[in-house]
C-alpha cells in the first residue's frame, strides 16, 4: 500500500466512531407511562411538563409511523429501546467543569470540543449534551452580563419556566406527528436560548450532540427564542460511535422570531453513517421548524449533512409576521449505502414574506438522495415570492438523485421561482485536475466545493473550515 | 528528456498506436501531423496518463519509466498537455483552480507554496503578457468561455506552471489569427534550451509563428516520415494521401 492509500484508509474511518466507557444510568427498556414518568422523575420535573409528556404519549398511541418518505428502514421496535440514559456522575449535578467526569472532559477533546475554561480562546459557548444530558455550559458569566439565557433544556424547566411554559410546544405542537409527538413525550435534554429584546448576541452558540450508549434513542429538544429586534447564531454538532445497530435519533427543535429578530441556525451533522455495506449507522428523523411570529423577523437554516445511515428531515419557517424572511441553505451529502430525504418547507402567512431555498445534494457510491421541499403561499400573504435554486451532483453510476417540489400559490400577487439541475463529475474532470497536479482527492474536493460554494459560504467562518474538509472527507474512497 | 520506444496502444480491441517511437531533447520543439483518426489524440492522452487504453512499449521522461507514474505525479515532474477541448468545471473559480494546481505541483517538488498576494501578483502578470482578460479569472472556471477563450485559459496555465515538457494537443483549431499568436507568443516566450514542445496540429499554420526544430507525419499509428520545418510545407501543399 502506497502512503496516499494509507492515507485514504486513515480518512475513511470514521474519525468519531469511538466509545467511552462510562458508568450510565438507563431508565428500564421500553416505552410506557412508567418510563416517561421515570424520566421526568430523574429530571425533577414539575407537574405540568409531566402532563405534557404524557398528553403526547396519549396522543402518538393514535398515531402511525409514516411511510411516505423515498428511504425504507426496517421496523424499529420501540419497545427495545432504551429512552434515557445518563452518565452516573451526573446524578449529583457537577457545580462546574472542574466536577466533571474526566472520561467526558476526554471524549470531548477528542471530538475536539473544548469545555475546559482555557480552551475557549475560539469565544464559542458550547453546550454539550452527551446521550440523554446535557454535560456542560460554558461562558454562562459572559452570555448572563447581557441578559442572554443559553442552557440546558432541564435546567430551563427549573428555572425559566414561563418562558418554557409560554413556548414550548408552539411551533411544533405535541399532536403535530408520530416522530415529533414521540419526541414530546420522552425527550431527555438539550438546548434553551433566550435573547432578550434589543440584544445582538456577542457570540456564536453552540451545542454539541454526542451519542455514546448503545441501544439508545436520543431525543433531544432545543428552543429558541429571540425577543424582539435581537440577533442570535446559534451552530450545533453531532456525532456518534460506530456500532452495527442503527441508532434512532429523533430531535426537536423550535425556532420563534418576534418583531424584527433574526435567528441563524447551522448545522454541521456528522452522524455515524454505517460501514461501506451499510451495517449499522444513525437514523436521523428529526423535526425542526421555525416560527418567524413577528413583523420583519427572519428565521435562516443553514444545514451541512454528510453523517447518518438515513436523513429524513425538512428544517421550516412559519412565515406569520408581515415581511418576514424564511431561508434555508442545505448540502446533503450521501455515500456507500447512505440514504437522504431531506428539504425545506416554507409556509407564507403573512403579506410581503420571501423565501429561499439552495439547496445542493451529492450522491456517490450505491447512496440516494431526495430533495423534497414545500412552497405554500396562502391567500392572504399577499406580494410574497419564492426563490429556489436545488442542484444534484452524482458521483458514479450507482446512486440516485431526486427533486421532488411541491408548490402552492393561493394568491395572484405572489411568485415562485424554481431551478434545478443535475450533473455528473466527470471521468474527464478528473483527468483534468489531476493533469495540474491535483490528486483524485484533491479534484473532487475542489469540484464538491465549487458546488456547495454558495451554502458554504453561509456558515460562520469556524465551522465553514471544519465543514469544507468534512466535505471532502465525506467522499473519501468514491473516487475510482 | 522524453523518449518513446515502439509504443502500442489499443483501445476496446482497436490498434490506434503501432510502432510508435519519438526522442525528444531539452530545448526542442516537435511538431506532430496527421489526419483525422491517425492516433494523435490518443499519444496526448497516453503521455497525460488517461485511462481506458492498453498499452505496451516504453515511454520515459527523464529516464523514469512514464507507465510508474500516476496523472498528476506526471504533472508534478513538469509534464503539461493543453487540451484540445478544456474541461468546464462549474462553481470553481478560475484564479481558485490555477491557485490550487500552481501549489499542489509546487508543494509535490518540495517548493514554497504561493500565498494569496504572490499568486495575485504572478497571474497578473502572465495574464497581461497573454493579453487574457483579467475579469474571467474571477469567473468559473471556462465555464461561458468562447472556444479561443478556452484554449488562451490553457495557454495561461502553461505559463504559470512553467512545464519541462508542454503538450499542444490541437491548440490552433478553432482559433482566429490573434488568438493564433498569442498562443504562440505563449510558446516562444516559455521556450528555452531545458523546456520541450510536442505540438499536435493538423495545420501547418501554427507553425508559421512556433518554428519547429523537428517535424513528424503520423499515419496509422506510426510515424512515417520525419524531417524539418520544410516538411510541413509540403505536407500543406500535397496533403496526407500523396505520403501514404
Amino acid at each position: 500500500m502506497d502512503t496516499r492509500e494509507k492515507d485514504i484508509e486513515k480518512l475513511k474511518d470514521y474519525k468519531y466512531g469511538f466509545t467511552t466507557d462510562i458508568e450510565n444510568i438507563k431508565a428500564p427498556k421500553g416505552l410506557n407511562e412508567d418510563v416517561i414518568k421515570f424520566i421526568s422523575n430523574i429530571k425533577k420535573e414539575p407537574q405540568w411538563m409531566l402532563d405534557f409528556r404524557l398528553k403526547a404519549f396519549k396522543r402518538l398511541k393514535l398515531l402511525k409511523e409514516p411511510n411516505w418518505q423515498k428511504p425504507k428502514y426496517p421496523k424499529i421496535d420501540y419497545q427495545d429501546l432504551y429512552y434515557y440514559s445518563a452518565p452516573k456522575s451526573m446524578k449529583d449535578k457537577p457545580k462546574s467543569l472542574d466536577e466533571l467526569d474526566p472520561k467526558l472532559l476526554e471524549t470531548y477533546k477528542k471530538l475536539g470540543i473544548p469545555l475546559q475554561e482555557q480552551a475557549r480562546l475560539n469565544g464559542i459557548a458550547v453546550d454539550a449534551v452527551f446521550d440523554s444530558v446535557s454535560v456542560a455550559t460554558t461562558f454562562k458569566g459572559e452570555l448572563t452580563k447581557h441578559g442572554i439565557i443559553f442552557c440546558s433544556m432541564s435546567e430551563a424547566i427549573q428555572k425559566h419556566p414561563d418562558l418554557v411554559k409560554k413556548y414550548l410546544g408552539t411551533v411544533i405542537p405535541v399532536t403535530d406527528h408520530f416522530f415529533a409527538t414521540l419526541n414530546s413525550a420522552v425527550f431527555t435534554d438539550g438546548s434553551f436560548v433566550y435573547i432578550p429584546e434589543g440584544v445582538k448576541c456577542p457570540m456564536e452558540l453552540s451545542t454539541y450532540f454526542r451519542i455514546n450508549a448503545s441501544e439508545t434513542g436520543q431525543f433531544e429538544r432545543t428552543l429558541i427564542i429571540a425577543d424582539r429586534g435581537s440577533y442570535v447564531s446559534y451552530l450545533e454538532g453531532c456525532t456518534a460511535p460506530m456500532r452495527d445497530e442503527n441508532q434512532l435519533h429523533a430531535a426537536n427543535v423550535e425556532l420563534i422570531a418576534l418583531d424584527d429578530a433574526e435567528i441563524k441556525y447551522s448545522t454541521v451533522q456528522n452522524w455515524y453513517p454505517g460501514d461501506e455495506n451499510g451495517k449499522g449507522g444513525i437514523y436521523n428523523f428529526v423535526t425542526k421548524r421555525g416560527l418567524c411570529k413577528g413583523k420583519n423577523s427572519k428565521i435562516s437554516w443553514t444545514q451541512v449533512e454528510t453523517g447518518s445511515a438515513i436523513t429524513w428531515k425538512y428544517p421550516s419557517c412559519i412565515l406569520k409576521g408581515d415581511n418576514s424572511i424564511g431561508e434555508f441553505y442545505s448540502i446533503a451529502i450521501t455515500n456507500n449505502h447512505q440514504k437522504a430525504d431531506t428539504g425545506t418547507k416554507m409556509i407564507h402567512l403573512g403579506k410581503n414574506t420571501k423565501s429561499k431555498i439552495i439547496s445542493k445534494g451529492i450522491s456517490a457510491g450505491f447512496s440516494d438522495m431526495t430533495y423534497r421541499g414545500l412552497v405554500d403561499i396562502n391567500s392572504k400573504a399577499k406580494n410574497s415570492s419564492n426563490y429556489t435554486q436545488c442542484d444534484s451532483l452524482l458521483m458514479g453510476n450507482k446512486c440516485g438523485a431526486h427533486t421532488v417540489p411541491y408548490i402552492k400559490n393561493k394568491n395572484f400577487d405572489s411568485n415562485i421561482a424554481h431551478e434545478a439541475t443535475t450533473s455528473k463529475i466527470s471521468e474527464e474532470q478528473l483527468h483534468y485536475c489531476q493533469q495540474r497536479g491535483l490528486n483524485p482527492e484533491e479534484a473532487v474536493g475542489l469540484i464538491v466545493n465549487g458546488f456547495c460554494k454558495e451554502v458554504l459560504q453561509q456558515l460562520p467562518m469556524e465551522f465553514a473550515v471544519e465543514a469544507q474538509k468534512l466535505v471532502g472527507i465525506s467522499l473519501e474512497g468514491s473516487v475510482g | 528528456m522524453l523518449k518513446i520506444n515502439n509504443l502500442n496502444a489499443n483501445i476496446e480491441n482497436k490498434s490506434i498506436l503501432n510502432g510508435f517511437s519519438l526522442d525528444i531533447n531539452p530545448g526542442e520543439i516537435h511538431a506532430i501531423m496527421g489526419p483525422n483518426g491517425s492516433g494523435k489524440s490518443t499519444l496526448s492522452n497516453i503521455l497525460s496518463g488517461k485511462k481506458g487504453y492498453e498499452v505496451s512499449g516504453e515511454i520515459l521522461f527523464e529516464n523514469k519509466n512514464l507507465f510508474d507514474l500516476e496523472t498528476e505525479e506526471r504533472a508534478h515532474k513538469g509534464i503539461f498537455l493543453a487540451f484540445q477541448y478544456p474541461l468546464e468545471i462549474p462553481g470553481v473559480n478560475t484564479n481558485i483552480f490555477l491557485k490550487t494546481s500552481l501549489n499542489a505541483i509546487r508543494k509535490a517538488r518540495g517548493e514554497k507554496e504561493l500565498d494569496a498576494i504572490e499568486f495575485l501578483k504572478l497571474v497578473k502578470q502572465k495574464a497581461k503578457e497573454l493579453k487574457f482578460d483579467e475579469e474571467k479569472l474571477k469567473r468559473q472556471l471556462n465555464v461561458g468561455f468562447s472556444g479561443g477563450e478556452k484554449k488562451k485559459n490553457e495557454i495561461l496555465q502553461m505559463s504559470m506552471l512553467a512545464p519541462k515538457l508542454s503538450i499542444l494537443d490541437e491548440t490552433d483549431s478553432g482559433l482566429d489569427i490573434d488568438a493564433l499568436k498569442i498562443v504562440a507568443d505563449g510558446v516562444n516566450t516559455l521556450r528555452n534550451k531545458n523546456n520541450s514542445f510536442l505540438i499536435i496540429t493538423h495545420y501547418q499554420r501554427l507553425l508559421d509563428y512556433i518554428k519547429p526544430d523537428f517535424v513528424h507525419v503520423l499515419m496509422n499509428g506510426k510515424i512515417i516520415r520525419s524531417g524539418g520545418p520544410e516538411l510541413a510545407i509540403e505536407l500543406e501543399k500535397k496533403g496526407y494521401e500523396s505520403f501514404n
